[in-house]
């Protein structure tokens, strides 16, 4: 990997290679990771556990007419078998999703998507339990699906959702945002229109780990302990309460190891609420783990967006309107997790990084006879798919304008001094200086060399594209008067505790799927109060031990969570302050911080470190008024807005023009996320990302035949990229500080995952110019790529 | 995780072992190599044996030799020691290039040839591998042992000449001067199975006319090889517009169907396209290869 620019040295931090406080550091948690003592949902084995399986429809769509399980029953080792019957009794066949709408636990009237959760058993091993699901014997009368989003709305569609009264379509929901009269006014008048149909078609998080969960039960106390693959604890907690009615404080959800959460383990899945149902009935521990087939089949997807996008300019290339209207595929079930006032996530930030005059958007949800979910994937709620619809237009419209895509996009930004910059959709981005990061990136590439080559090439009929995406992300979700799930407001809490020695312990309500928490948030600590990161151990994924937040998803850790941390932090820097003053004899307003330390001004040589305050604070030392004996502090932190990092991103493509197979060349990314705490970590994050958004360009559909059958239920037919697919990453980086946030720092989770794709199909819509390809949709396999060289390029879905 | 039927498993020592294990347990038993078909098989409960006979301890059958005119392959090389071996390479350049792209290492260290051929999926590399290559295989079972061509192994997907209580050990290619032979595959990844794929083999004569030519397709629903393609390029000069001629004639010949990994007209193209550039290839090896 190549890396320009390296983070500057802090000269506070002693030697550069083992910084307190940022900087490139190991993460501590890889030692575990590499030497096989992770500790995941499977490797969780309680006394006594029996071990659940679900059985699934085959079908997309059919009325439930019988189950028998008599037989499964009567196999040796099964322990219980559960249908929607026995949930309709405990009030529980159904739960509410995320997104103010219900999900059968287990199918009581009819089955809504293949794979759907019809039965579940319990048995004393797993093979038993598998075994025993082909004993139920189950009749289904089979009915028409929907399986094409464009037909959900049409009069004869069937009703997929007959259990909600009086529906009698598939509409879930019309939001629109921005002014349409102002930009009807716009568009009217502009020099060029341009418009494209632009399909994100569904795809599957896919983490490495399935999902999964063992509930134990106790039915002496009430007490429910439930290890589970979510990236939520607390917000699981609280809707185990309102949903199952076990009291909020008899509950403890503890996230062990997670591997890879993508958004695919935010949501409360049917399997989770069963286990628990498995160890109530049982009076034991019930564990159940998905299989591979079951979580691409069943789980969140992402996407499935179908969009109408129109963007208008002025001849010379200012671009003065973006329009879309967007048809969104939910499945079964709108189980889509957002925060409540954003139906479709933070769609609206499809304005891009550009100057806009006027924007709106229309966006209609729909249902269909597929599974439910819909905002997994690393995609900043719906960022992924703005940044892809804006990116796209504006190279339809470079091509139209007979201009170079960069320098469009160059002539269009929004300017350094326009920050905070209000979009016309209702945002106010908090910082940003785009072009020089899309200068650093253009050198980088060696942008007007590639260009050369690229006219050499296409005198010799060979097929080479260069693809810029510029993409402004929208995240740390949110000031709690904004932003909500189910309710709960998107603050997040930290506790820090600096034990007698000087080491300290930071419980935070985030968890971690492997974004590497447990290094970033002990270097924040360690910045702000100079004690080594790796003698400050960070505390997650179990709501016994952690104060409440919102979890880990849409980038929102750093955001929202290292404010938190940064503040606990400083806090606990204040009651430093009074306890050193007390112990040197000398008036607080006259001490001085310097990392790790407060001492008497003008003085240096008279002062206390932090770890002699804390032993201080424990000891006998008299303290003043109002200060009590310990070192330890808990915020809650509620941000004043979203950050905005962006990036600029420029992917070189050849084409094998015999056979359509693509080939990424070259992939120079440069992103700024604010201040950088663990360059190292921000880079993994960044080939993370990126390796996802070659996925999705080139290879990953979660597509369906007619009949509803689910086309992509392994990794046989769902295609994630290896190593082999994804070129040597070039990573750059600009600094643009957020204001508001306390450490400055902006979030970079997901931000590769959204500015990558676009630049890999402008590429590849590049390099197929000289076919007269305008557009392509993803995914570019080689066959669609040939399609497209044909002049018949065709939407996925 | 994904779980099997429930099933047996007994570990045969030798070639005999295992063919009276197959015999004893009957028709619903079946032997295992590289398990890198027949598991995941089993796994999504497709296949359901209810014994497994292991003969991953036959040494015997694992061997890359040359016996004259003749490379013997034995039925359980791992795919792994085809890829690396440089006699193979040398001597049938198509077989390296196939082994190239079938699946991934981790495959590849286990997966054999025997497994491949008697697997007979319709997109199995090795297949048509062999097909073009006009190996023979040798089968042995209660009655002994006998030879058949490639062109009687296959009876269609996923059926073989090798029948439920016999054992394929080895395959036989016949090396011929003059010749090349060269394979290529269009994958939508890395490890996935064809889209399509070609392979040609030929043989020059002296006068560096095509003497012998083989052309075959993976996942297109060929039974064996092209004869009309191979007829038109047997006794020309190798040159540009015969390999077009030949390809046109492949292509036309064979019958794909559309699935995720494409439509058919696209894979008609690539029967076309494919044919063409391993023909120019195998072409160019045999007019460089040394005399076998
Ligand atoms: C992820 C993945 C990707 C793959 N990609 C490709 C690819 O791109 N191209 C490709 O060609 N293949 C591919 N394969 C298949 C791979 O090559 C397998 O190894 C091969 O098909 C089977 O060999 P095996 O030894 O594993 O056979 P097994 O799975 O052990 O057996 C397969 C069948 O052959 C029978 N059998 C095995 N040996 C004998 C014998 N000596 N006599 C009689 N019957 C026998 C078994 O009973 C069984 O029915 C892939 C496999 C996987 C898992």
């Amino acid at each position: 990997m190549t890396t320009t620019q390296e983070h500057a040295p802090n000269p506070a931090a002693g030697d550069p290679n083992r910084p307190i406080g940022f900087g490139r550091i190991q993460r501590k948690e890889d030692p575990r990771f590499v030497r096989g003592k992770g500790n995941y949902i499977d490797d969780i084995v309680l006394p006594g556990m029996l071990h659940g399986a679900i059985l699934r429809a085959p079908v997309a769509h059919a009325r439930l007419v019988s189950i028998d399980t008599t037989e499964a029953l009567a196999h040796p080792k099964v322990r219980a078998v559960i249908t929607g019957k026995d949930l309709q009794g405990l009030n529980l066949a159904w739960a509410p999703t995320l997104s103010a709408d219900v999900q059968a636990v287990l199918v009581t009237d009819k089955v809504r998507f293949q794979g759907q959760e019809v039965a579940f058993v319990v048995a004393e091993d797993r093979y038993a339990a598998r075994d025993a699901l082909e004993l139920i014997d189950v009749e289904y009368d089979v009915l028409p699906p929907l399986v094409d989003a464009r037909r959900a709305l049409d009069p004869g569609a069937p009703v997929i959702r007959d259990d909600i009264e009086g529906r009698t379509d598939n509409r879930i929901f019309d939001w629109e945002v921005g002014d349409a009269a102002e930009t009807e006014a716009v568009f009217a008048t502009a020099d060029v229109v341009v418009a494209q149909e632009v399909v994100y078609p569904r795809v599957h998080p896919a983490p490495m780990e399935t999902c999964g969960a063992v509930a134990d039960f106790d039915p002496v106390d009430g007490r429910l302990t439930l290890y589970e693959t979510t990236q939520a604890p607390h917000a699981h907690r609280t809707l185990y309460a309102i949903v199952a009615g076990i009291p909020e404080h008899k509950i403890r959800i503890v996230s062990p190891d997670i591997g890879g959460g993508f958004g695919n383990k935010v949501g409360i899945y049917p399997g989770y609420v069963l286990a628990v149902v498995g160890s109530i009935v049982t009076g034991k521990p019930v564990k159940w783990v998905e299989d591979r087939s079951e979580n691409l089949m069943s789980t969140s997807f992402a996407r499935d967006y179908i969009m109408q996008g129109e963007i208008a300019a002025t001849k010379e290339g200012k671009i003065l309107a973006v329009r879309t209207s967007v048809l969104a595929d939910h499945g079964a079930f709108n189980a889509t997790a957002q925060p409540t006032k954003n139906p479709a996530g933070f769609f609206s930030i499809f304005t891009g990084s550009y100057d806009l005059k006027a924007a709106y958007c229309k966006v209609t949800g729909v249902y269909t006879n597929k599974a439910p979910g819909g905002v997994a994937y690393a995609c900043s709620f719906r960022v992924t798919e703005a940044v892809y619809l804006v990116e796209r237009m504006v190279d339809v419209l470079a091509r139209k304008l007979d201009m170079d895509p960069a320098e469009l996009r160059l002539k269009n930004f929004i300017k350094p001094e326009q920050f905070p910059y209000a979009n016309k959709t209702g945002w106010v981005y908090d910082s940003g200086n785009y072009e020089p990061a899309m200068r650093l990136s253009m050198q980088m590439a060696g942008y007007e060399d590639l260009r050369r080559e690229q006219r050499e090439k296409r005198g010799r009929g060979e097929l080479m594209g260069i693809g810029v995406s510029f993409f402004t992300e929208t995240v740390g979700a949110g000031p709690r008067k904004h932003f909500d799930i189910v309710g709960l407001g998107m603050a997040d809490g930290a506790e820090l505790r600096v034990h007698p020695t000087g080491k300290a312990v930071v419980r935070i309500s985030v968890q971690s799927q492997g974004q590497g928490h447990e290094t970033t948030f002990a270097q924040i600590v360690a910045e702000e109060l100079g004690i080594p990161p790796e003698s400050i151990d960070v505390v997650h994924g179990d709501t016994d031990q952690t104060p409440f937040g919102l979890g880990t998803y849409g980038s929102r850790s750093t955001p929202v969570s290292g404010g938190a941390v940064a503040l606990v932090a400083r806090k606990v820097r204040d009651k430093a302050k009074f306890i050193a003053a007390a112990m040197l004899e000398a008036r607080p307003e006259d001490l001085e911080w310097e990392k790790g330390r407060w001492f008497v001004k003008g003085d240096p040589s008279v002062g206390k470190t932090i770890t002699e305050i804390a032993f201080a604070a424990h000891g006998t030392v008299p303290l003043p008024d109002g200060i009590d004996g310990n070192l330890d502090a808990e915020v809650t932190y509620d941000p004043p807005n979203l950050t905005f990092p962006f990036g600029a991103y420029i992917c070189v493509v050849d084409v094998d023009a015999g056979t359509g197979q693509v080939k990424v060349r070259r992939f120079i990314a440069v992103d700024d996320c604010g201040t950088r705490i663990n360059p190292m970590i921000i880079e993994g994050q960044v080939h993370g990302g990126l390796t996802d958004g070659v996925g999705m360009a080139l290879m990953e559909i979660i597509a369906f035949d007619e009949a509803g059958n689910c086309l992509s239920s392994s990794f046989m037919d769902y295609l994630i990229p290896t190593a082999m697919e994804v070129p040597d990453w070039e990573t750059g980086f600009t600094v643009t500080p957020s204001p508001h946030h306390p450490i400055g720092a902006k979030g970079i989770g997901e931000s590769a995952t959204v500015g990558s794709p676009p630049a890999i199909v402008n590429a590849i819509v590049d390099a197929l110019a000289p076919f007269g390809v305008t557009h392509m949709d993803m995914p570019c396999t080689p066959a669609r790529v040939w399609e497209a060289m044909q002049g018949r390029a065709r939407p996925p879905v | 995780m994904q779980i099997p039927a429930p099933f047996d498993y007994e570990r045969a020592s030798d070639v005999a072992n295992a063919l009276a294990l197959l015999e004893r347990h009957g028709p619903e038993s079946r032997a295992i190599a590289g398990g890198h078909s027949l598991l995941p098989m089993m796994k999504l409960r497709l296949a359901r044996p209810e014994w497994l006979i292991d003969i991953n301890d036959l040494a015997e059958l694992d061997f890359i030799r040359r016996e004259g005119d003749q490379l013997c392959v034995g039925a359980l090389t791992r795919h792994t020691a085809l890829l690396e071996s440089t006699e193979v390479a040398g001597l049938f350049p198509i077989v390296r290039d196939a082994e190239l792209v079938i699946a991934d290492p981790v495959v590849r260290n286990r997966g054999t040839i025997g497994g491949s051929l008697c697997q007979a999926d319709p997109a199995e590399d090795l297949s048509t591998v062999c097909d073009v290559l006009r190996a023979k295989a040798v089968i042995r079972g209660p009655g002994g042992e006998r030879i058949v061509p490639m062109s009687d192994f296959h009876r269609g997907p996923y059926e073989t000449a090798v029948a439920q209580n016999e054992l394929l050990c080895e395959i036989r290619f016949t090396i011929r001067p003059r010749s090349g032979s060269a394979y290529e595959k269009v994958e939508r990844r890395v490890g996935d199975w064809a889209v399509v794929a070609a392979g040609a083999a030929v043989v020059l004569s002296a006068d560096g006319t095509i003497e012998e030519a083989a052309v075959g397709l993976t996942s297109v629903g060929l039974d064996g090889t092209v004869g009309e393609a191979e007829a038109v390029l047997r006794g020309q000069q190798p040159q540009e517009d015969l390999f077009v001629e030949a390809a046109r004639i492949a292509a036309a010949a064979c019958h794909p169907v559309d699935d995720q990994r494409g439509p058919v007209d696209y894979k008609r193209h690539l029967a076309d396209e494919l044919t063409r550039r391993v023909l120019r290839r195998a072409c160019v090896r045999a007019t460089g290869a040394e005399e076998g």
